[in-house]
């Protein structure tokens, strides 16, 4: 068992080889002066600056500010597109009303609408949880759809056979049988999710880390730029990683998520 | 190969019909018919099943075999004619009296081996003693101890050892196969036809076989239902003394006189 889980550090270990090595040279480059300062801060100045901007409270007010604006966008745009999923994957009558307006919607560059956006609503609050919501709800949504489709349908006649009613076939086989691929349409649709983000919040706001960004550039704060991109960098592979942390635990019956 | 022979031989007495209760249900089939688009498929077979009988229905593939069994457990409308199974009102199929084993297990990948059965209660799933028989029937068929296991670890025979377990947890009146062991390797076979064989007897529900194996047929069946052209050709009583051995004169003289039935019109090149 201990042998066992040793290996398993190592191998956990493995992976984070390459960014660190990446960041030693980096830093090393950085402290000879081959790298100059104005064009990129060693990670030892970029560390500093997230320090002192922790320091003074803003880091944590600007990280508050677009995690907020992600999530809100999420549970709205993914809410939708999963009920739109369901019911396009569940009844055909459903999708033949919406599934052709959809298709067309979709092919609009979400990002192409901030103009609009702005004229709507200007640069509060609202601009930007609407194009976060717009912007997952296609993933989530096609991938729904395609999974509730895509159950088998010798299980569904199973479930017929045996007498379970419409609650119990969409809860024991439809909703399982599609969580792998809405599972897909989640992670898809978080990274969506922070370059809608970085957009909206790059072009137009006044908090959140894409204005940190922005305002830091104009004062030539190299520094918080980088830091700004780490930050994004770091938010999408926590989300990432929170989505595969559930993904294993319900899909623990699936043979590509069994250990051994 | 991990799928091994465990079911031990059968005891003739609790063979014997007599000695089994009677919990089986008849079956009448008046005329029946089904057609898909203008491709007749059954057309108008007319036959008895007798409470507790073990029915095996052969034919080449595309015969209505499956087609027929389809009907007789309520997955598809007959076109015309009515079958009867019990006092049931005509073409009616109490869904917890009669079910239906298919040729692929059918489990749920997401539920434990013992969710799975538990799926077979059907109406009586709310019933407090649920468990305790659905546990009973996973001991029948040898896999109280893989319970808790997803079905993906099973192998093939263990996989349809579950499904069968789950058709039998309701402790229906009526039991259809729709070739159950058609995609099982020999040995497997031989030992599934022995369980289904041995919960026939303890159980006496009525039991209809549709197979493409005569051999298989022969072993199991009280009586064989040929079916050619969507109407029965050859129907034939077994009456040879259980167990049955596969490959012994008796059997193979009756397996020889079916496959002779259902070579007799082929025209060459005809099978499908």
């Amino acid at each position: 068992m201990s042998a066992k889980r040793a290996a398993f550090d190592l191998k956990n270990l493995t992976q984070w080889i390459l960014p660190v090595a990446i960041i030693a040279i980096w830093q090393l480059l950085s402290s000879v002066g081959f790298i100059p300062e104005r064009v990129l801060p060693s990670p030892a100045a970029v560390v500093l600056a997230g320090w002192k901007l922790l320091l003074s409270g803003e880091l944590l007010t600007n990280m508050w500010v677009s995690f907020r604006r992600a999530i809100i966008g999420l549970v709205i745009g993914g809410g939708i597109g999963f009920s739109l999923g369901l019911a396009n994957g569940l009844s055909r009558r459903s999708e033949r009303v919406l599934d052709s307006t959809l298709q067309m919607v979709r092919n609009i560059p979400h990002l192409a609408m901030i103009p609009l956006v702005i004229l709507w609503f200007g640069i509060d609050e609202t601009a930007k949880i609407f194009l976060v919501a717009v912007g997952v709800f296609f993933p989530i949504y096609i991938n729904t759809q395609h999974g509730i489709r895509n159950v088998d349908a010798q299980l569904v006649e199973m479930g017929h056979t045996y007498g379970m009613t419409p609650a119990e076939l969409f809860w024991r086989v439809y909703l399982p049988g599609a969580l792998p691929s809405i599972f897909v349409g989640l992670r898809y649709a978080l990274g969506i999710m922070w370059l809608t983000l970085i957009v909206a919040e790059t072009i137009a706001a006044s908090s959140g880390i894409g204005y940190m960004a922005m305002q830091a550039r104009e004062f030539l704060l190299v520094d918080i730029v980088v830091l700004s991109i780490v930050i994004y960098a770091l938010l999408g592979k926590l989300a990432d990683s929170l989505a595969r942390l559930l993904e294993r635990a319900c899909l623990s019956w699936h043979p590509a998520f069994q250990r051994n | 190969m991990n799928t091994r022979v465990e079911i031990p031989s059968i005891q003739r007495e609790t063979l014997k019909p007599a000695a089994r209760p009677i919990a089986g249900l008849p079956i009448q089939v008046e005329g029946l018919k089904k057609s898909f688009g203008d491709n007749e498929v059954l057309r108008g077979l007319e036959f008895e099943i007798n409470a507790g009988e073990f029915i095996a229905i052969v034919g080449r593939s595309g015969c209505g075999k499956s087609t027929l069994l389809r009907l007789l457990v309520g997955l598809d409308a007959a076109t015309g004619g009515s079958f009867r199974i019990g006092d049931d009102e005509p073409n009616a199929v109490d869904r917890d009296q009669v079910r239906v084993m298919f040729q692929e297990p059918r489990l749920l990948p997401w539920a434990s081996v013992l969710a799975n059965v538990e799926v077979g209660l059907g109406a009586q799933r709310r019933s407090p003693d649920g468990r305790r028989r659905a546990l009973d029937t996973l001991q029948r068929v040898g896999l109280l101890e893989r319970r808790a296991e997803w079905p993906s670890v099973l192998s093939g025979g263990q996989k349809q050892r579950v499904a069968l377990s789950r058709a039998l947890v309701s402790r229906p009146r009526v039991l259809a196969f729709d070739e159950p062991l058609g995609a099982l390797d020999a040995l497997t076979r031989i030992s599934m036809q022995r369980l289904l064989e041995q919960v026939w007897a303890d159980q006496g529900f009525t039991a209809l076989l549709v197979t493409h194996d005569v051999a298989e047929a022969v072993t199991l069946a009280d009586r064989v239902l040929v079916i050619e052209d969507g109407r029965i050709s050859l129907d034939l009583r077994i009456d040879l003394p259980r167990p049955r051995e596969r490959g012994s004169a008796d059997v193979a003289a009756l397996e020889g006189r079916i496959l002779r039935e259902l070579f007799k019109n082929a025209r060459a090149g005809d099978d499908a």
